[in-house]
């Protein structure tokens, strides 16, 4: 159900992610006021964008999920906050590296990206403990879907508040030659930031296209087993959802 | 129009399955009993039937409408007395069904009249958490009871009442549609017009004349 | 729907009434945070952007207290069978639930405020009091509509006191900003500066998209 298109999609996501390298260190020019540290930007902000992306998608599946009780939205509203998550704390991290690196400290709290970024991990990093703690797998898909749509509507309304926060004191820090981008490093940016999307989505149906198959493959076993008491449910409780 | 209609009614809590394959009919003022050891489903069938559980596979009518969609139209006319109270301990009967009351929109005359018939009119101005077990039960009845139901859903409706108070409420809950749960056989099936043994969620028994000996089978 | 939010409301105010927990922990919370603040923080007196943050730090904290009791009961005693089963619109709960707490934080907020200015305030409270009422009162809205829902989470899971504080705060960040930085310049040494009206459209802003996802959503939290 899920494995249609993965192999292209693989593929292009390589084919993508080293383009951007290539570009990254062969093509693009040297930051004039940074240097050459500034080229962590090309990985920071599509990790940035694209996890934005990411949850507000998670918030859409939740809508979908509460409104037709499919549970496959569900899934998909979970693999794709998961891969956000990890996707957010790769952002902190590269920002962090990019502060230190420019302007001598780890944390700025003048660059609001960052910031709403760390509020925003700080909320996501619920997610699974809340699903972690709901037994019921009904009960517990709603709850997340819910948590998922409110955490959506959270994020754009949390980066316009910490940009207003900071916005007459400080501009932006971290951007690049005072705001103007050239040509080359235009070009360079789409190709990375296309490239990084590729990842997501394929990572994303990577995980699903696995999920599906597990399940699939529990319940042939269930059915096999076909009297309830020989069949033993998995004794490993998980955050994830079951279908 | 039947009272329950239920077609292959089935819900499950991820992989354990608590129901399955429920398909019975009961006609307007007629008893459905329900027999079973502890974990045969009796009560999620009875949260089912009370719109509270939405049930997973097959159809389930309930006075003519259907859950979980039309649940809306049905909460006002069925009486649940489950095994919680559903009454805060803090406040007294007379709070607590007021409360009620006018949830349901009742009127007050009502909530008297009530605690009159269970011979709670003494005690509703004490707090709910200085009642013994049977003034609770008695209080929960009146709750039960407050907004007339059409159909009543009982889990062990006397447990805890003394010979007394099963005098005062045991009459209460004759007369309307009745889905009775109980551990007492005897008194059991001589209310029932229908009886159902259910066995770890599925349909064990099911039938208008059924001997004491078959519902015994299903506690062995 | 509004007889039964009037109803659940009489219900819970006398539940508090009777026995207060909910109200007097708050209060005496926000008394010893701001002991704590005066010696973690060697001041005497505050003002200007230190007295915002003191304040609605300690606000956030006093809410999370009473976000955590807020369905306790309805938990404890089958209280939500019992609304589930009545002929109501369920939206009716979250309306209730929110107005209780709206009501718990002004409640507390005057004690609050009191206190703060008692123990902790440098310039005088008088001057800026109208100003505060009205950040007050948009935060108090925005706490009550997402703390109600943070609790209606909560309240079904294992880790109940744990997620509400974790899932809360983050939450209440662009209150705490638009607030604070409000709450600033009111408090400032050399009298009360001027209210900035963009931090109160923020406050509304967030009030507004809330409050409508709330009213949309909280029905799910009850199925089952």
């Amino acid at each position: 159900m899920f494995g249609r298109g993965l192999k292209t999609l693989s593929l292009l996501s390589v084919a993508l992610l080293v383009g951007a390298f290539a570009l990254v260190f062969f093509y693009a020019p040297n930051d004039a006021d940074q240097g050459f540290i500034q080229k962590i930007f090309y990985l920071h902000v599509p990790l940035a964008i694209v996890a934005l992306f990411g949850f507000v998608a998670g918030g859409i599946y939740g809508i979908k999920y509460l409104r037709t009780g499919d549970r496959m939205h569900d899934l998909r509203s979970y693999v794709a906050i998961h891969l956000s998550l990890i996707m957010a704390v790769g952002t902190l991290i590269t920002g962090s590296i990019w502060s230190k690196g420019s302007w001598g400290h780890w944390w700025l709290w003048d660059e609001p990206t960052l910031v709403s970024f760390l509020i925003v991990f700080l909320l996501y990093a619920c997610y699974q403990p809340l699903r972690f703690s709901i037994e019921d797998p009904e009960r517990q898909a709603r709850y997340a879907a819910v948590f998922a749509v409110i955490a959506g509507a959270f994020v754009p309304l949390n980066f316009m508040a910490v940009r207003m926060a900071e916005s007459l004191a400080h501009p932006r820090v971290l951007t690049t030659t005072g705001g103007a981008m050239p040509g080359s490093m235009r070009l360079t940016f789409l190709v990375a930031l296309a490239g990084m999307a590729a990842l997501f989505v394929t990572l994303w149906k990577y995980e699903l296209a696995s999920k599906h198959a597990t399940f699939r493959l529990r319940a042939l076993k269930r059915k096999l087993a076909a009297d309830d008491e020989t069949w033993v449910p998995n004794p490993r409780r998980s955050a994830a959802p079951t279908l | 129009m039947r009272a329950i209609e239920l077609a292959d009614v089935g819900r499950a809590y991820g992989e354990r399955v608590a129901l399955a394959g429920v398909t019975l009919a009961l006609e307007q003022g007629e008893t459905l009993a329900v027999f079973g050891a502890n974990g045969a489903g009796k009560t999620t069938l009875l949260r089912i039937l009370a719109t509270l559980l939405r049930p997973h596979r097959g159809t389930a009518r309930v006075l003519g409408h259907e859950l979980p969609k039309q649940g809306w139209a049905v909460r006002g006319r069925i009486g649940l007395l489950g095994h919680e109270p559903l009454l805060y301990r803090d406040l007294t009967a007379r709070e607590n069904l007021r409360f009620h009351a006018r949830l349901h929109g009742v009127e007050a005359q009502r909530i008297e009249e009530l605690l009159d018939a269970v011979g709670m009119r003494a005690r509703a101005d004490d707090p709910v958490h200085t009642f013994s077990r049977g003034m609770v039960q008695r209080t929960a009845v009146c709750r039960a009871l407050l907004h007339d139901p059409e159909l009543l859903l009982l889990d062990e409706p006397l447990a805890g009442l003394d010979p007394g108070a099963v005098g005062l409420v045991a009459p209460l809950l004759k007369g309307r549609t009745r889905v009775l749960i109980s551990h007492d056989v005897e008194a059991g099936l001589a209310e029932a017009d229908l009886v159902l043994g259910l066995r770890q969620g599925r349909v064990a028994l099911l039938g208008r004349d059924v001997s004491e000996a078959d519902v015994r089978a299903l506690y062995a | 729907m509004r007889h039964a939010v009037a109803a659940l409301l009489r219900k819970d105010l006398r539940l508090e009434l009777r026995s207060p927990e909910a109200v007097p922990a708050m209060v005496l919370f926000s008394l010893s945070t701001f002991v704590l603040f005066h010696f973690a923080l060697d001041e005497a007196e505050v003002s200007g952007n230190l007295a915002a943050g003191i304040l609605w730090v300690t606000l956030l904290f006093a809410a999370v207290l009473g976000v955590n009791r807020l369905f306790v009961a309805e938990r404890e005693e089958g209280g939500f069978d019992g609304f589930l089963l009545a002929p109501v619109d369920r939206t009716a709960l979250f309306v209730a639930k929110a107005t209780l707490l709206f009501a718990f934080l002004a409640f507390v907020e005057v004690f609050m405020v009191a206190a703060f200015a008692f123990l902790l305030l440098g310039p005088s409270p008088w001057a800026p009091l109208p100003g505060l009422v009205l950040v007050l009162a948009l935060a108090n809205a925005g706490i009550a509509v997402v703390g109600t829902l943070v609790a209606a989470i909560a309240v079904q899971t294992r880790a109940r006191d744990l997620l509400v504080p974790l899932i809360a705060l983050p939450l209440s960040v662009p209150l705490v900003i638009a607030g604070a930085r409000a709450t600033a310049p009111l408090l400032a040494d050399g009298g009360a500066g001027a209210l900035e009206g963009r931090w109160l459209m923020t406050l509304g802003l967030y009030d507004l998209v809330f409050g409508l996802l709330a009213y949309a959503i909280f029905d799910f939290l009850l199925e089952d």
